[in-house]
């Protein structure tokens, strides 16, 4: 069983402006699991779409059993036996499960469509999954974690001998983790070379046998996990030493109610919610995947509507309709969805920095200053170190985790005293998530308040001054730093049934 | 100042390619033309095209504006017949001074945009089916207020020098140019600057990126794409003056089918239809494209039924060959 599968050798991938790849290699074992780990844009995820047919390689060769071959398009890849579940959803939200994933390969009889044998063989490869989902479900109507799992379950219907996992994990709760590493398992077990793209170092032990790290679009090194330690993984990937600082004793943060929200209800989603933040003040939000923190943001930014409840900035009741009236109101909110509501992709950076700020930006005639947008962009850019080869570049070609930093740095030209961050780690690496807490922890030290939705409860117990625990939309629970640990926190996040108010 | 340096050599390379594409078609169009006709590259042939440009490059630049936010305008035509209709109300039958009557037909345009834009950001109506309503409503208003016969402006108001007259050729004798062409040329300048330097602009190519981004970035999207539709009807109300001065009428039969031909010059311009990308130079090249093939085919006595035919394959090809570029730039 130890015999290569696939081999990548001297890969270089550019694109207009940014070298991804240079001379990198790879290569995978029938019946491993090996992690591929780096930075952002060390080149992981487009060295795996190389693999996966959706970019073409500019030069090197590429090894499939035994021959070297061309992978024209993504076609071409699951017919050959590879295929990838990405990083971002790629499912028609009006169809069912069962239509996503036979999309292309529905079963016929005669012309019409089978849609029976169709949802029959849906389900059995959820049975093998041993997932709880009726393949005749519209996707749009699943929660996100879900449709990672449906997602996954396309790639496993292809029967395939390489399947690259990008990210699986950034979307999932524990449980649905433990599930996802079983079934990896399981396909290990028959053979299959798996490639597991990850910015959860701590996932590497548990399912990895080996560890490729790329930096800055080169092959590091490789080795085997189980001779390694995390930090050695670390110290590959930033190619320096950086010692995960220890939290912070957060200072008291003053007693000044900045925001104050009353009695916040919608329908079944969110049930009566009241909580404050106070000026200077991180209030963490921690919850299982689908628990209404989002909800609760979106609705306090206006986002969403709600039926009822009040909201209060600086003690005065205020009306927010709409996202502009927040924004009136100096709150911001990061979503967690940055590609679909966070950046306009096809513009380029100075301008999604400015986004905030145009109508600031211009004379009475509404003519723009771009001098000072420019300026502005410039030094935001430089102060969260931003990785753009210019500030015209099309945010499209930046990184994720750049990104990231995009949609933090345009709230930073706003310069908002209330900043809701959804997820502000999703999906970036370790140096990057350093970046930001840090620069969470600034924000807070110039006496603007922040409410950070996290999924990562190593990232609340760190950063947040009060956290507080929501579970199918109401919260359950508000802990003080100090009293807040990782168990209590997911004891009130799994009060099922609509629990009381503890605390 | 690295930074700098590099940002403006892409930016130049990028539009440049975009724009000389356009731009290369219609001197090969020309030159094309210039051999296959004697009296096509002749001093008023070439007025001649000028003037066949000028109102549907007019509709064109407003139009371009809302495809560029993500949206689309198939009232304009009809709403510049409504344009000509009040102007002519207002100077022929209330006896008003052209000026009122030039400002009036421009406004009316301007409500119009106004009523589409609330019907698409407010009411929540897909721009496609509020702006096909506002097509009918321009349509039935100007027959309605006619009693479906034309109104003639009288002589003695010289309102048909507004477009037919010549500023340049008393400043530059021989030089007659007419007005027509400077209004559009005049409105592509501030249609370029508006959509290059203003944030109603800038607006536009965030809401035809992104809408979403852009409203939770604080945008107000109610606000601003009403503001759009508005400008983009303002345009057209000066198209409306520019026909009825050209035609010395207004005429409530005219007008549908211009819509078509003013998203085909944005399209061939380079216009994205999904929005988020395009240039006014591109647009009024588009316009020329237009006008210039229905001119030479013509010269070349070829029948209109045929130049129609021509002009649909130019809009498909147009498209394609924009296709084609992009893909190469990934």
């Amino acid at each position: 069983m130890d015999d290569v599968i696939l081999l990548m050798e001297g890969i270089d991938k550019s694109f207009p402006g940014v070298d991804a790849l240079k001379k990198c290699c790879f290569d995978l074992k029938r019946g491993e699991v090996h992690a591929l780990v780096g930075e952002n844009g060390a080149g992981k995820s487009t060295l795996m779409k190389i693999v996966a047919g959706i970019y073409s390689k500019d030069n090197g060769k590429l090894i499939y059993k035994g021959e070297e071959v061309k992978i024209s398009n993504p076609n071409a890849a699951q017919q050959m036996g590879i295929s990838m579940v990405h990083q971002e959803l790629n499912l028609m939200p009006h169809l069912t499960a069962a239509q996503n994933i036979f999309i292309g390969r529905e079963p016929h009889r005669g012309i019409l469509l089978d849609e029976n044998a169709l949802n029959d063989k849906a389900q059995e490869i959820f049975d093998m999954m041993r997932l709880k989902v009726n393949p005749r479900t519209k996707v749009a109507d699943m929660s996100v974690a879900k449709q990672q799992m449906v997602e996954i379950a396309k790639a496993l219907s292809f029967n395939s001998d390489v399947l690259v996992f990008d990210e699986p994990s950034a979307a999932l709760t524990d449980v649905e983790i433990t599930e996802l590493f079983r079934i990896i398992r399981q396909m290990k077990e028959d053979g299959v070379g798996i490639i597991y793209i990850t910015h959860r170092l701590e996932e590497l032990k548990e399912i990895s046998d080996r560890i490729t790290v790329l930096r800055d679009g080169l092959y590091v090194d490789t080795v085997k996990t189980k001779k390694t330690t995390i930090d050695q993984i670390i110290k590959m990937m930033v190619g320096r030493v950086i010692y995960e600082s220890k939290p912070e004793i957060p200072e008291n943060p003053s007693q000044d109610i900045v925001l104050e929200v009353k009695n916040l209800s919608r329908g079944t989603e969110l049930k009566d919610i009241n909580f404050n933040l106070k000026k200077g003040e991180i209030l963490g939000f921690a919850g299982l995947v689908g628990a209404g923190r989002t909800e609760v943001a979106r609705a306090i930014f206006g986002a969403d509507p709600f039926e009822s409840g009040e909201v209060f900035v600086k003690n005065k009741k205020v009306k927010i309709k709409r996202p502009s009236d927040a924004v009136a109101h100096d709150i911001a909110y990061l979503s967690e969805d940055r590609k679909r509501y966070g950046l306009c992709l096809g513009l380029d950076v100075k301008n999604n920095i400015a986004m905030t700020i145009f109508e600031k930006m211009t004379n009475f005639l509404g003519w723009v200053n771009d001098k000072s947008i420019y300026k502005i962009a410039k030094r935001i850019v430089d102060q969260l170190s931003i990785k753009t080869p210019s500030l015209e570049q099309k945010v499209k070609n930046l990184s994720g985790g750049n990104q990231q930093k995009l949609v933090v740095g345009k709230w930073l030209a706003k310069d908002a005293g209330i900043l809701i961050f959804d997820e502000p780690t999703r999906g970036i690496d370790v140096g990057a998530k350093q970046e930001i807490y840090s620069l969470l922890n600034n924000l807070t030290h110039q006496g603007k308040s922040i409410i950070m939705i996290s999924s990562e409860l190593p990232e609340i117990l760190r950063m947040s001054h009060r956290v507080i625990v929501m579970c199918e939309g109401r919260i359950t629970g508000e802990l003080d730093y100090g009293d807040a640990t990782q168990e209590n926190i997911m004891q009130f996040a799994t009060i099922r049934n609509g629990g009381n108010l503890s605390n | 100042m690295k930074i700098k340096t590099l940002a403006k050599e892409k930016r130049t390379s990028s539009d440049t390619v975009q724009r000389l594409l356009a731009f290369g078609a219609l001197i090969i169009i020309f030159i094309f033309f210039s051999i296959a006709s004697p009296y096509f590259f002749t001093f008023s042939n070439v007025v001649g095209i000028l003037i066949a440009t000028a109102v549907n490059g007019l509709l064109a630049l407003g139009v371009t504006f809302i495809i560029i936010s993500g949206g689309i305008d198939l009232s304009v035509g009809t709403v510049m017949t409504l344009c000509s209709v009040m102007s002519a109300v207002m100077i022929k039958n209330l006896g008003l001074p052209v000026p009122v009557g030039i400002i009036v037909g421009v406004l009316t345009g301007g409500v119009a945009g106004f009523f589409n834009g609330i019907m698409i950001s407010k009411l929540k109506i897909p721009p496609f089916i509020a702006t096909l309503g506002m097509l009918n409503v321009a349509r039935g208003l100007s027959l309605v207020i006619t009693d479906l016969s034309p109104i003639y402006f009288p002589l003695e108001t010289g309102f048909n020098d507004i477009a037919m007259g010549s500023v340049l050729g008393t400043i530059i004798p021989g030089f007659e140019i007419p007005n027509a062409v400077l209004i559009m040329f005049g409105a592509a300048v501030v249609a370029g600057l508006v959509l290059t330097k203003t944030v109603i602009g800038r607006y536009c190519f965030a809401l035809g990126s992104n809408e979403e981004a852009a409203r939770l970035s604080g945008v107000n999207i109610v606000f601003w794409k009403t503001a759009i539709y508005t400008l983009g009807g303002l345009f057209v109300g000066v198209a409306g003056i520019v026909i009825a001065a050209r035609l010395n009428s207004a005429q409530p039969a005219l007008g549908q089918g211009y819509e078509l031909d003013a998203i085909a010059a944005a399209v061939i311009g380079g216009i994205s239809m999904s929005g988020g990308e395009g240039t006014m130079v591109g647009t009024i090249i588009g316009a020329f494209i237009i006008s210039t093939l229905t001119n030479g085919l013509r010269m070349m006595s070829v029948p209109q039924e045929w130049q129609i035919t021509v002009t649909g394959l130019i809009i498909i090809s147009a498209v394609y060959l924009d296709i084609i570029r992009r893909r190469r730039k990934v």
